[in-house]
């Protein structure tokens, strides 16, 4: 541990470690500095200038996000001159910012709109835009671009580039005339954006958002030909609530229930089904594949093998691996796998002629809207999933109903292919597809449950950029002999920086686990690019942890045990990697540029 | 008749070798000592203590570090790095290799002006003569090529646009001499500052503290442009007053003078009679006169359009503070806005000095008021 050094801060003394930021020692000494290009997840950049404090001492004014404190310091943060300073520079990106609020996607929820508000903002005290400058970038099937609310706080070049190493964004020409652009000022949708909606997630204002499908879905639902169904993952259960004033965390999943019941859904389903599924299919896959490296000694199989449930990992590495696509599960994301079974098996199911259904898919995450786009997504013979639709939208449109959450009874989910495991569950957080494949690999090779208490495998769970773990094969069952004493290593990554980092190292020849569950997003879903916003690092701490609580409170917490799961085997899919499966469960890829994109 | 005369220092008689062959006689933390002993300053136009900069650069712990030339002579108005680039370049290298020596640098760069290309095969022919030459500790010399970014003069912008980013300012503290050229500690000093610190190692810390005044040791060179006789690159003592060089070289019917470049201030004839130096009309060496046919809203007009162009665009005050400026004072021009529209002018002014990222930003109002300041009538209230 470093130093401790003493700050006075409106009086108010603290100690905080040598190094740490004069923001940071504000927040310890319980005084409100407002920021607007900070964030807690990102790098600092210092350039927004509204963190202003005075400094004993020191000249100017100085961004508390950016200064660190290496000695003694008495700071003043709400003088004259620091409100001043503070509200011209206010007044000056508002001169800059513009957009009607109240058809804003952020209307409501404005950074820089409540910075206005609560920091004396009385007038335009500069000549200010009056017209939009720019064309809206509509393109993509995921994320939205309206430059005209750009306050170049540079979070989203941050986000892009520093966080998830994708590098969409970029800052171009100097002076007044500076951009935000997007690589080479092409559109969203025809760069290596891997939709993952981070950006979306921090930008401050309404210059990102996402692709709103849902007056589409409310046509739908109001047509009476069509018989629109919902499948709801378990991260949107764990942060929606925030939308309705919840505490982060706050588990509302029965309430969503009937509130989309009541806003239309002919059935409301749970996606854990589907995950259960891709365990199903994942984890025979995993063993196909050990199998035929290490019996069969085939060296065309590829290992590690990585999960694919990630639509923006997925997009991330056929960009900037497009010549390790093999390593990638062939196995569909739960969504796609839902959306492929509804409309076969589910549909004759229910009696219902799969042309007339609907599939609404409630995800935590932008890239499933580009996902279930993919052109290849057509297994049943229709688009599997008809919309993606994010926690935000939803809410929006439960909003807009007059469907509060707090008002709303608890109702279960639909039956018939309605419930999901335990194991499903835990998909929502980074580690929990590892997890749920472990709990039901170990137990289809040896017989026994996992060796952790209470099925908890708690060294794939938590924050930490990249965990492994090492589960040895021991006593395993006849037909299992041949991976008798291996030592089955795993690693979970998630945020795509990450991933790339387990990238190089395979390349390198680094890589020596069997499988890696990779997400494309910090947290894993619950850390989703259509999560509510603000999305900080306590904020998925929260969300986590209601989705680790809801895990527990389930019966079947291991998805070969889930009876729907083994009724769909025997009724359709014959077994787990069945012709048939591999019809409707399973996807191939395709090599991106490294620049553009590339269908 | 003049009363003063151009001193010949850093310009002066120098012989090749004579700065480096008195530095390794010395130890390097001695070579610094002398240094703080002369008081020399840093001539890039902030005055830092160019011994205790280099003190700061030795004392890191940190093995890697680099010396950086900057020769991005953007500041408009001055052209002196130019003279002692293509004339006086021994001085220039030898001052480097000496801080390489003094700081335990093993590598030096100078950073060119994109506009100073022309410059190119000379100036490597004469590195590599200097690369190749036997000396007591390992030290090579190479160029980096700017491209036309004024910004990129500020020592962190440099630094970023030598590490393959954006040419931007960093928030300080770390500075430059504690995380630099790739992360590691760097040295960065003007042009001038090095070709001085060789003269001041052949003659003597006592020789150059005798120059100058108190506060401001030594000669400056001062680049001298607009409504006069004789325009050039002058050399004089620090503390010299501006009504002396005025008539040194010969500018008459003087209106106004741009001390310290665009960036500097405008200084009016009542206040001709001022010292240049540190802590008073600033010695940035850029002077600018103005006769009485030049229209200041004009110059004023013109100092903006190019600090609104110039900015790195990053930070509020300085991306928007200087677009303001410009577009307030053409509105107050056509009777947009009323002349009170000029007291939130001054008020965005103080925000711009006390809370822009950088010495860019920071310096913006130092034209724009000084020059309404010195001819409201002609400005405001025309």
């Amino acid at each position: 541990m470093s130093e401790m050094i003493k700050v006075n801060i409106d009086g108010i003394d603290v100690e905080v470690e040598s190094g740490s930021t004069v923001l940071s020692a504000c927040e310890k000494a319980g005084v409100k500095v407002p920021v607007l290009c900070h964030h807690p997840d990102l790098n600092v950049a210092g350039v927004c200038r509204i963190c202003l404090v005075e400094i004993e001492g020191v000249g100017a004014l100085q961004a508390s996000c950016a200064y660190p404190v290496t000695q003694p310091m008495k700071i003043k943060t709400k003088t004259d001159r620091v409100r001043k300073a503070r509200r011209v520079n206010l007044d000056l990106i508002l001169a800059e910012h513009y957009g009607d609020c109240y058809t804003c996607s952020r209307n409501g929820n404005c950074e820089l709109r409540k910075l206005a508000d609560e920091y004396g903002v009385d007038k335009f005290r500069f000549p200010h835009v009056q017209a939009p400058r720019y064309k809206k970038d509509t393109k993509s099937f995921s994320i939205i671009r309206d430059q005209d609310k750009c306050i170049h706080c540079k979070r989203c070049i941050r986000t892009c580039i520093d966080m998830q190493k994708v590098n969409v964004y970029e800052t171009a020409n100097k002076g007044h005339a500076v951009e935000i652009q997007v690589a080479l000022n092409k559109s969203i949708a025809d760069v290596v954006c891997i939709n993952c909606g981070q950006c979306v997630n921090r930008c401050p204002t309404g210059a990102l958002w996402t692709q709103d499908v849902s007056d589409q879905v409310w046509e739908d639902i109001e047509n009476p030909d069509l018989f629109v169904i919902m499948q709801t993952a378990p991260s949107p259960r764990a942060a929606i609530g925030e939308e309705f004033g919840y505490a982060p965390g706050t588990r509302v999943t029965k309430r969503l229930n009937a509130a989309m019941r009541r806003a239309g859904f002919d059935r409301v389903l749970d996606t854990n089904f589907a995950a259960d599924l891709t365990i199903m299919e994942e984890g025979t896959e995993l063993l196909e594949r050990l199998h035929k490296a290490i019996v069969l000694k085939d060296k065309k199989v590829k290992i590690p093998m990585f999960t694919s449930c990630s639509p923006g990992w997925v997009k991330f590495i056929e960009h900037y691996y497009p010549d390790y696509l093999d390593h990638l599960s062939s196995c569909k994301s739960p969504q796609q796998m839902y959306g492929a079974i509804i409309k076969t098996y589910y549909a004759e199911k229910i009696g219902v002629d799969p042309s007339k259904i609907r599939t609404v898919a409630l995800m935590p995450c932008s890239a499933k809207k580009y996902e279930c786009n993919r052109p290849e997504m057509c297994d049943s013979g229709y688009r599997d999933v008809d919309y993606g639709l994010t926690t935000r939208e939803m809410a929006m449109m439960l909003k807009e109903a007059g469907l509060h959450l707090a008002d709303m009874p608890l109702e279960e989910f639909d039956p018939v292919l309605g419930e999901g495991s335990g194991a499903g569950m835990i998909f929502g957080a980074t580690g929990g597809v590892m997890e749920a494949a472990i709990r039901t690999v170990y137990e289809l090779v040896t017989g026994r449950p996992v060796p952790f208490e209470r099925l908890n495998i708690m060294p794939v769970r938590g924050m930490e950029a990249i965990k492994d773990a090492t589960l040895k094969l021991e006593n395993v069952k006849e037909e299992y002999k041949w991976l008798e004493g291996v030592e089955l290593k795993v690693a979970v990554a998630h945020g795509t920086a990450n991933a790339k980092i387990l990238m190089e190292q395979l390349i390198e020849g680094k890589l020596d686990y069997h499988f890696i569950e990779i997400m494309a997003c910090p947290g894993g879903c619950l850390g989703g690019g259509g999560q509510p916003i603000p999305t900080t690092p306590e904020i998925r701490l929260a969300r986590a942890k209601a989705i680790y609580q809801e895990d527990e409170d389930i019966v079947i917490r291991k998805s070969h045990e889930n009876p729907l799961i083994i009724k769909l085997y025997n009724e359709f899919l014959g077994k787990p990697g069945s012709h048939k499966a591999h019809d409707l469960l399973h996807t191939h890829y395709t090599k991106r540029g490294r620049y553009f994109v590339k269908d | 008749m003049s009363t003063i005369k151009e001193k010949k220092v850093v310009l002066g008689s120098y012989t090749a070798g004579s700065g480096l062959k008195a530095a390794f006689a010395m130890k390097p933390q001695e070579v610094i000592q002398l240094l703080i002993d002369s008081g020399l300053r840093g001539r890039g136009g902030a005055g830092f203590p160019t011994g205790l900069k280099w003190r700061f650069a030795a004392n890191q712990k940190e093995p890697v570090k680099t010396v950086i030339c900057n020769a991005d002579e953007g500041e408009p108005g001055t052209f002196k790095d130019r003279v002692l680039l293509t004339e006086h370049i021994e001085k220039v290298l030898e001052g480097m290799i000496i801080a390489g020596y003094a700081t335990g640098a093993a590598e030096g760069f100078i950073y060119l002006r994109g506009e100073y290309a022309f410059m190119l095969p000379v100036l490597e022919s004469e590195i590599e003569k200097f690369n190749s030459k036997k000396l007591p500790f390992s030290f090579k010399i190479s160029v980096r090529m700017g491209a036309g970014a004024y910004v990129c003069g500020e020592e962190f912008a440099l630094i970023e646009s030598m590490n393959g980013n954006r040419g931007e300012p960093r928030n300080k503290p770390p500075f430059p001499v504690q995380k630099g050229y790739l992360e590691k500690p760097t040295l960065v000093n003007n042009v001038e500052t090095f070709a001085t610190v060789s003269h001041i190692l052949v003659n003597g810390a006592d020789w150059f503290a005798q120059l100058g005044t108190d506060k401001s040791k030594g000669t400056k060179l001062f680049s001298i442009s607009g409504d006069v006789q004789r325009p050039g690159v002058y050399e004089f003592e620090l503390g010299v007053r501006l009504s002396d060089i005025l008539e040194f070289v010969g500018a008459e019917n003087t209106k106004s003078v741009q001390v310290g470049g665009f960036s500097g201030v405008n200084v009016a004839k009542d206040q001709f009679d001022r010292p240049i130096a540190f802590g008073e009309l600033p010695p940035g060496g850029s002077i600018i006169v103005f006769n009485k046919d030049r229209n200041m809203l004009k110059v004023l007009k013109n100092i903006l359009e190019f600090f609104e162009e110039e900015s790195c665009g990053q930070c509020t005050p300085c991306r928007e503070g200087s677009y303001q400026l410009l577009k307030g004072l053409e509105m107050i021009e056509k009777g947009e806005k009323s002349v009170r529209y000029y007291k939130e002018l001054v008020t965005l002014c103080e925000v711009m000095k006390d809370s822009a990222k950088c010495g860019l930003g920071q310096s913006v109002p130092n034209p724009f008021l000084s020059i309404i300041e010195n001819f409201k009538d002609e400005i405001l209230y025309r």
